[in-house]
């Protein structure tokens, strides 16, 4: 009988099963499910929606007055921009002579003192406490004494040793340990063209260089001298359930002697102005002569203003995060749906090779993910930004790049999220209890995180640790480290990078993904 | 070689249940094998175990000589049907099919092929939620056939099914073997597959309890056996006993007898004088043969069962 039979052979063209033909068919198995589609218009719809609303629904009528001290609360409204676009606090008591062409300048800076305003105003009296940790006293050239414009300068800090800084931008370190009259500061600016080159000195003899700086554009006649100012006294406590934070005015003495200037300096005198608005410094001489130099008290502060989240490009972004809640459904559905009915055998015996079913998968949802959170959230930026504006916000102008960033950024962490909670659907292979688990791993953590509802440590330490690092990827704003400020997750700052906090996120998906990879290999199907 | 489907010396367990226990055979092409045993014999399990699904213990499962998990496109050499069932509800028929057909490098004609092929084409587009088990079933069968396979393995086909499709079920699968192709059928009811299948792996407990052609099987079955009709039932069974035959009453006046070749019945029965209208060998059914066969595997199941679930309840 078996003799007289001849096997059949298939009609069917013998085409490679491959990666393509998985990716083929995990593409055709996602847009068949008309639900899933809509899922994924969905997301596209709940974060612009999310990102409008939450733009139309904030109103900004108090503007901050005009040239009070920078920190919380503070718009940025009307600050002053340094010459590479950022807002930027430009105040200082300046005492000053016009430098034209080449020369230098060279000081000793014997004390650095400070005080702090009370309630009812100012102290009386000189300062005779301790310097804000960012309080200042130095020498500076600058381009002219228009707030915001191009400078230089070597300086001594309250606690940061010191100092060569330019731009508002630039800082590098010299000399470290606290100024006093047993410990003096050589300080030394030296201008060729439109490059300072800064040198500090313990004995006015041996010299050390600090840095270099190149002022784009500098005039060839310049405004040049001593400066003080000194930044808010600033104490930001995060506890639970909420923010609490207070700002004092604060002021600050500095005082020079050994003054030696080198080239075209204009007359003999020294001139002392107030750079910027200073209503706060009653009660004392600015700028006062002593035997061998002057004493200038000032208060104040040449550097970056720390955004807060209110003036945040990234809020118009804040429909992404109802876009994730969205997206992690479906990132677990689509795995998920094939276990709750058993339809993954039939998926494992057509792609024998079961990692690959899991990687074409992930190719899947992840760039699909992609394409719909890029446009997501390219409309809620275009569309949530004039909002914001007429609503009475000033939002800190952060370039293309930096936007180019939080689009895209943006985009990819929806992305990786999808991948990962498909993933961990596979892991666990029972929709409901999936969704639950990457709800916990990376929606709780960002809304804790950011939310102010819990200590400041904490929420930053769940901004590390959890997928939710990622949401890094949409700071906008740099945290300065010569700024004191809030620099929390409430306020728009993580704890890393935002290629980190990323790039954490992507390291959960990678683990996530090989782990179920070994499982699905491992287990009966 | 023959593209066929070998099984040998399959073992596993799952924690304490032995699911297959040394199952052994092969399907032979061209002609339907079924693939029998009552529920829990381990045939899903051996099906699974074939397309790579689930890893046997120990022992082989080849495809034309090579594990499934080897198989460069695997739906063009088996075509499997394991649970008609297995299908996202809210996708179509077709989308279905679909899907599958990308993930082998086949187009969309090919799944209208197959639609066609499965009488399902009023149904193909809608979702496949709103399917009865016997449309699902059709849908199933034609996903077995995307690839046109030299091998298919179907795990209760006929579930679902209303009269006329398993009439038109019996007829496909008939049709398929007579094309050369392997056909396994399994099925915990051998009335299903009265009429279909030429071959028949019977199996129990996982193992194969019976591998034999349907033929065999059912003179085996008959073996001996005599079918007498009499009006004086209870003395012929005292004449019948007394020759040593063991005799079983069937209604009031018919006799099975076992043991007697039936020329020796007849002369018993002139000698006694006892009158009798008819005496012929017995025809057994496929059912009867399955029984006889399957009830040790079924009997020691029930004695064995509230044992095995003790420990259970008291843990």
């Amino acid at each position: 009988m078996t003799a007289t039979v001849t096997p059949y052979t298939s009609s069917q063209p013998a085409g490679r099963v491959s990666f393509g033909t998985m990716l083929h068919a995990e593409w055709t198995k996602f847009r068949t499910v008309r639900g899933w589609v809509i899922g994924m218009a969905a997301a596209l719809l709940a974060t612009i929606l999310l990102s409008l609303v939450s733009a139309a629904g904030s109103h900004r009528s108090v503007q901050a007055a005009p040239g009070s001290p920078p920190g919380r609360g503070t718009g940025i409204a009307s600050a002053p921009v340094g010459p590479d676009g950022e807002p930027v606090n430009d105040q200082f008591a300046f005492l000053h002579r016009t430098l034209t062409g080449d020369g230098s300048i060279t000081v000793r800076v014997t004390a650095l003192a400070g005080s702090v305003f009370g309630p009812d105003g100012p102290p009386p009296g000189p300062d005779t406490g301790a310097p804000e940790p960012w309080a200042k006293a130095g020498i500076i050239v600058k381009s002219g004494t228009t707030q915001g414009s191009a400078y230089a300068a070597v300086l001594v800090t309250g606690s940061h040793g010191v100092r060569m800084q330019d731009n508002y931008l630039g800082d590098t370190a010299g000399l470290t340990g606290r100024v006093s009259s047993d410990a003096p500061r050589w300080l030394r600016l030296v201008r060729s063209g439109a490059t300072l080159t800064g040198y500090d000195s313990v004995d006015g003899t041996h010299w050390t260089r600090i840095g270099t700086a190149h002022l784009t554009g500098l005039p060839s006649t310049v405004e040049a001298g001593m400066f003080v100012a000194s930044p808010p006294h600033s104490a930001f406590r995060q506890t639970f359930g909420g923010e609490s934070g207070e700002t004092l005015p604060s002021r600050a003495t500095g005082t020079f002697d050994s003054i030696d200037v080198r080239g075209q300096w204009s007359g003999s005198t020294w001139t002392g102005d107030v750079v910027g608005s200073d209503r706060e410094n009653q009660g004392v001489d600015r700028f006062q002569t002593t035997g061998t130099g002057f004493t200038v008290t000032g208060n104040g502060d040449i550097a970056p203003i720390a955004v807060n989240s209110e003036s945040s490009v990234e809020r118009t972004l804040i429909g992404t995060f109802a876009g994730l809640t969205v997206v992690v459904v479906l990132g677990v559905l689509f795995i998920t749906a094939e276990y709750r009915r058993g339809m993954i055998r039939t998926t494992l015996a057509a792609s024998p090779r079961r990692g690959r079913v899991l990687l074409a998968k992930a190719a899947v949802i992840g760039p699909l993910t992609f394409v719909v959170g890029l446009v997501a959230e390219l409309v809620s930026l275009v569309a949530a930004k004039p909002i914001m504006t007429h609503n009475g916000f000033t939002l800190n102008p952060i370039g293309v790049a930096t936007e180019v960033r939080l689009i895209v950024g943006s985009a990819a962490l929806l992305a990786v999220a999808a991948v990962l909670a498909m993933a961990l659907g596979a892991v666990i292979r029972r929709g409901a209890v999936a969704v639950a688990a990457v709800i916990v791993v990376i929606v709780l953590p960002y809304i804790f995180g950011t939310a102010a509802v819990l200590p400041a440590a904490p929420a930053a330490w769940l901004l590390r640790l959890t997928p939710a690092a990622a949401f890094a990827i949409q700071q906008s704003s740099p945290a300065y480290h010569q700024v004191i400020s809030d620099y929390t997750p409430a306020q728009g700052y993580y704890p890393l990078a935002p290629w980190a906090g990323f790039a954490v996120l992507c390291g959960y998906a990678v683990v996530l993904l090989g782990l179920a990879m070994a499982l699905l290999r491992r287990r009966d199907a | 070689m023959e593209t066929t489907i070998d099984v040998t010396g399959l073992r596993k367990r799952f924690g304490s249940t032995v699911a297959l226990d040394g199952m052994t055979f092969a399907v032979r092409p061209g002609q339907v094998t079924g693939f029998v045993g009552p529920n829990g014999a381990g045939k899903s399990t051996t099906m699974r175990v074939v397309l790579g699904l689930d890893a046997a213990d120990s022992g082989t499962a080849l495809i034309g000589g090579r594990p499934y998990r080897n198989l460069r496109h695997p739906l063009r050499e088996v075509g499997a049907l394991l649970d008609a069932s297995a299908l996202h509800p809210g996708r179509s028929g077709r989308s279905h099919l679909l899907w599958l057909a990308h993930s082998q490098g086949l187009t969309g004609r090919r799944v209208d092929e197959v639609i066609v092929q499965a009488g399902m084409q009023s149904a193909a587009r809608r979702r496949a939620g709103e399917y009865s088990l016997g449309m699902r079933q059709r849908l199933g069968l034609a996903a077995a056939m995307l690839g046109d396979p030299p091998v298919l393995m179907l795990d209760e086909p006929f579930n679902g099914l209303d009269p006329e499709g398993i009439v038109w079920m019996r007829g496909y699968l008939r049709g398929l073997a007579a094309q050369g192709r392997a056909v396994l059928v399994s099925s915990h009811l051998m009335s299903e597959l009265e009429d279909t299948a030429d071959h028949l792996v019977v199996v129990g407990r996982g193992r194969v309890v019976k591998d034999a052609s349907v033929a065999d099987l059912l003179a085996a079955a008959a073996g001996g056996r005599v079918r007498l009709g009499t009006t004086a039932r209870t003395e012929a069974m005292t004449v019948l006993a007394r020759a040593g035959a063991t005799v079983a009453a069937v209604d009031r006046d018919t006799l099975i007898v076992n043991g007697l070749p039936a020329a020796r019945v007849v002369t018993l029965m002139n000698e006694s004088g006892v009158p009798f209208s008819e005496v012929s060998g017995h025809r057994a059914t496929l059912e009867e043969a399955y029984m006889e066969l399957t009830r040790d595997a079924v009997e020691y199941r029930a004695a064995d069962a509230p044992a095995a679930q003790a420990p259970e309840a008291t843990r």
